[in-house]
């Protein structure tokens, strides 16, 4: 059964079973491998996407769930100034390090921002816990994060 | 600046969207570029983002360097970037020498090949044991300087003049006496008929000018924006996706495979079995998930189902009761020991799974007459003969495409899921991308090993008179490199046991070696320092204790002759406000370290709690590598590492029941997050000395300095790891 979504702004249609978490439909089917695979079970942040701008683990997400919602994801999150600030404060600062996590540290930390323009430590705790980074980058995150929201350049 | 994505844009732009071909030294005729059919899937092609190894009608005077007319400087990467920052760094060196254009520099993954991109350590190619800049900062300097020589032999013939009468910078030969500038496209084909000179000088280190700058990395750009390609991203035109189950006891067989309802799920394609593994193919992962749930399986769970964690611990400590191989001895420890205060203990550390963000994977495409491989490794040539052992095939007809890792730590130098993956694709004629779960990734790893160190030491005069520290675990080197493994010692398990920085005269270092029953291990970012570093630490601690001395001033009394190992700890200690006063229940404990050859002390500030939870507050680490090719680069290893140690302090451990690993998943696993994160201040020492690692010296320096922060804010000295919480809150005094 064909789904249509918006993805970033296009339509998208694609077959798919209904309880197919999205995750694997936009990395399977759409080939958009931006978004990626951690855990599987909403426990690592690594598949965050935005649905109508708010943060969500698309690993277990039914792609029937997400209607006729808005879904950015890691590819066009640079079109929001949300966005865009990030990306540029997590290069100024050179928060990243293998990268893996990344996509999903950015959707999460450009949803904070929309939401919150200056968070201060507990906002930044609160929105940001849900994604783990292996390599170990949270403290860089955490600076990044202010520098976006401040406008600071490094 | 030109990076990996500008490459892949032109790449797409000439209409050949095929990685190429890598043939590095495989001058085989079938390893040649192509257009890709037209295809019906709704996506991209995604393959690594580079093209050819393309060295016609370039300068190409090594395997690392390529120049083309346009003066577009692609440096091929010996190493792997798996998060660690060397693909900037290595680029650092080579540009330096060569005086390359840094805004022209873009970067190619090697191929394999151990000939061309071997580690200079280890003869073969494998990125590990923090020693990519050790091994290549004298060959990479070699090449870079050697190329530039030829550039400028061609510039002095073009206008024939004396090279000694030239210099370079950024990509341009001069000859400031005529006023004249070539750059080096300019010079390009020219330079390619140069000889390469015998013995090129190097620069001083006070000209370098790219090496010693916080560079921004080349790899970062795109991971911004979900450009970047690890293995698991690899899309190739018919592919399908599997994942797998293996047999949840270590050793055990797949003894019947009921596929009735799997076969029914729909986008399933087929069911692979193999002796310990079964796989489900299907259309894209999820219909692989769901197939694989519901297969039923039996399993032949063969003599390991019944070892649990008991079992194993008891084999150890029995194993650390018997005399080791002497690794080396100094003095007469017999005699050592035989005077003053004695001490005595056990330091004991778990089971760690690697845990890398991005899951276990390979992507293969299996057909009569060749195998080609899409993953991201470690060792890519390793990858490659076994990939053709298990294709059946000779090595030269395994293509490896090697990727961006989404971590390592040491789980990608081997090349299990490789082996796995060709052998289910395999039973099919399309490529097949295997993405093991997380749940399988954290169960079926090879694991650091259990290790229990035992000092037993003596005080004299307040310091340490005899020490005697016996190593039992593991010998990884013996499985994983066994030339290496001599004389019953494992030169990783005693590393910086052998070297550890303290004046004792008495000094005597045993190995026992002790393989854990049924569970398979492998190196962890750390390696050997992992546990020695940790035993070592914890021990001076206690012994300052029993000494009644204060543990900063314990260690400084045994580092007359470490001039550098004293400055980063006198250091460490100014920059963490040691001695100062502090709230109850909170500590400090230091840890100092050579490994890797990097000097690196540590302050952890920790509040303890009466129920025993442990808040870390601050960590001050100053390190000496020796030259930082990359001073940011050393900072954002240390935190990382830092945070990776401490996260194995504080909750890392696997166990074992059944044979089987009880954990799955991050939430049993579990990962230090933001907001338990410290503040980590790293301070970086200037120094002229070569280069140390920088990986994972951070890893090594947390969990003793933690350990020892709890000891002084509860007087609890726990000895094992990860932290018991119940110990803390019993309050059981060292
Ligand atoms: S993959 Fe979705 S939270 Fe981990
Ligand atoms: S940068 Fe590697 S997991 Fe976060």
């Amino acid at each position: 059964m064909a789904t249509t979504l918006t993805i970033n702004g296009e339509q998208k249609s694609f077959d798919a079973p209904p309880e197919m978490p999205l995750l694997w439909v936009l990395r399977d089917i759409l080939g958009m491998t931006g978004t990626k695979f951690g855990c599987g079970i909403a426990q690592c942040g690594a598949c965050t996407v935005h649905i109508d701008g708010k943060a969500v683990r698309s690993c277990v997400l039914p792609v029937s769930a997400v209607r006729d919602r808005a879904v950015t994801t890691i590819e066009a999150v640079g079109n929001s100034p949300a966005g865009a600030k990030v990306q540029k404060a997590w290069l100024d600062l050179e928060v990243i390090q293998c990268g893996y996590c990344q996509s999903g540290q950015i959707m999460a930390a450009a949803a904070l921002l929309a939401a919150t323009p200056n968070p201060d430590d507990s906002d930044i705790d609160a929105a940001m816990a849900g994604n783990i980074c292996r390599c170990g980058t949270y403290v860089r995150i955490r600076e990044a994060i202010k520098q976006a929201a401040s406008g600071r350049q490094s | 600046m030109l990076t990996t994505e500008k490459l892949r844009q032109e790449n797409s732009a000439d209409g050949v969207s095929r990685r190429a071909l890598l043939t590095g030294g495989l001058a085989t005729g079938f390893l040649l570029a192509f257009h890709l059919p037209l295809r019906a899937a709704s996506y991209a092609v995604n393959e690594p983002v580079q093209p050819a190894d393309v060295t016609a009608g370039k300068f190409a005077p090594n395997a690392f360097i390529r120049i083309d007319e346009t003066g577009n400087t692609t440096l091929i990467m010996p190493q792997v970037e798996m998060g660690q920052g060397t693909y900037t760094s290595i680029s650092m060196i080579l540009a330096e020498e060569l005086d390359a254009d840094w805004t022209k520099v873009a970067l190619l993954h090697a191929p394999p090949n151990d000939k061309l991109y071997g580690n200079p350590t280890f003869g073969l190619q494998v990125t590990g044991n923090s020693n990519s800049i050790r091994a290549w900062w004298k060959p990479l300097r070699t090449a870079g300087a050697s190329a530039r020589a030829m550039l400028v032999q061609a510039a002095a013939a073009e206008w024939q003049v004396d090279p000694a009468s030239c210099t370079t910078s950024r990509g341009e030969v001069t000859h400031a006496a005529s006023g004249r500038k070539l750059g080096y496209g300019a010079l390009a084909l020219a330079a390619q008929g140069q000889t390469p000179p015998k013995d090129v000088p190097l620069k001083d280190p006070k000209d370098f000018v790219y090496i010693g700058q916080p560079l921004k990395r080349l790899d970062t750009p795109e991971k911004v924006n979900g450009k970047a390609v690890y293995g698991i991203d690899a899309l190739l035109p018919d592919m399908k996706f599997a994942t797998v189950a293996a047999c949840p006891v270590f050793g055990g067989k797949v003894a019947k495979v009921d596929d009735t309802a799997a076969q029914k799920v729909p986008g399933v394609r087929k069911i692979v079995v193999l002796d310990d593994t079964v796989a489900v193919i299907g259309d894209h992962m999820w219909a692989a998930k769901k197939g694989l749930a519901a297969l039923k399986i039996e399993w032949d769970e063969g003599p390991n189902a019944r070892i649990g964690s008991k079992e194993i611990w008891q084999h150890l400590r029995a194993a650390s009761e018997k005399d080791g191989a002497v690794a080396k001895s100094v003095g007469d420890i017999a005699k050592g020991l035989a005077t003053g205060d004695k001490f005595e203990a056990s330091f004991e550390m778990p089971f760690l799974a690697h845990a890398s963000m991005e899951p276990i994977n390979a992507t293969i495409h299996v057909k009569p007459d060749s195998c080609e491989v899409w993953t991201g490794t470690q060792i890519a040539s390793r990858v490659q003969s076994e990939a053709a052992k298990a294709a059946g095939l000779p090595v030269e007809k395994v293509i490896v495409n090697n990727h961006l890792l989404g971590g390592g730590f040491g789980r990608k130098l081997e090349p299990d899921m490789v082996v796995a993956a060709v052998k289910i694709a395999k039973q099919v004629d399309y490529p097949v991308k295997v993405v093991w779960t997380r749940e399988e990734d954290i169960q079926h790893d090879v694991y650091r090993p259990v290790y229990r160190d035992t000092v037993t030491a003596t005080l004299v005069d307040g310091k340490v008179a005899a020490w005697k520290y016996k190593v039992a675990g593991s010998a990884v080197l013996a499985r994983w490199l066994p030339p290496a493994f001599q004389k019953g010692i494992d030169i990783d398990a005693v590393d910086a046991a052998v070297d550890a920085p303290y004046d004792i005269p008495n000094f005597h270092v045993e190995y026992v070696r002790a393989e854990p029953p049924a569970v398979p291990t492998g190196f962890w970012r750390g390696v050997g320092p992992n546990n020695n570093v940790f035993a070592v630490e914890c021990a001076m601690d206690e012994l300052a204790r029993k000494a009644g001395k204060d543990p900063v001033e314990f260690r400084r009394a045994m580092l007359a002759n470490k001039p550098r190992a004293l400055a980063v700890l006198n250091t460490a200690a100014e920059k963490a406000n040691w001695g100062q006063p502090l709230p109850p229940r909170v500590g400090r404990g230091v840890c100092l370290q050579p490994s890797f050859e990097t000097f690196i002390a540590t302050v952890v500030e920790a509040e303890i709690d009466e129920l025993g939870e442990v808040a870390v507050r601050r960590v001050v680490s100053v390190v000496d590598t020796g030259i930082a090719v990359n001073p940011d680069t050393v900072k954002a290893q240390i935190e990382g590492g830092l945070i990776f140690g401490l996260t194995a302090a504080l909750y890392g451990e696997i166990t074992i029941d059944k044979g089987r690993v009880q954990q799955s998943n991050f939430h049993d696993y579990r990962m230090l997050r933001i907001d338990q994160t410290p503040k980590i201040e790293v301070h970086v020492v200037k120094s002229g000395e070569p280069p140390g690692g920088i990986g994972e010296a951070g890893v090594n320096a947390g969990p003793p300095a933690l350990r020892n922060a709890i000891l002084a804010a509860t007087g609890v000295a726990l000895r094992r790891m990860p932290i018991d919480r119940s110990l803390i809150a019993m309050g059981k005094k060292a």
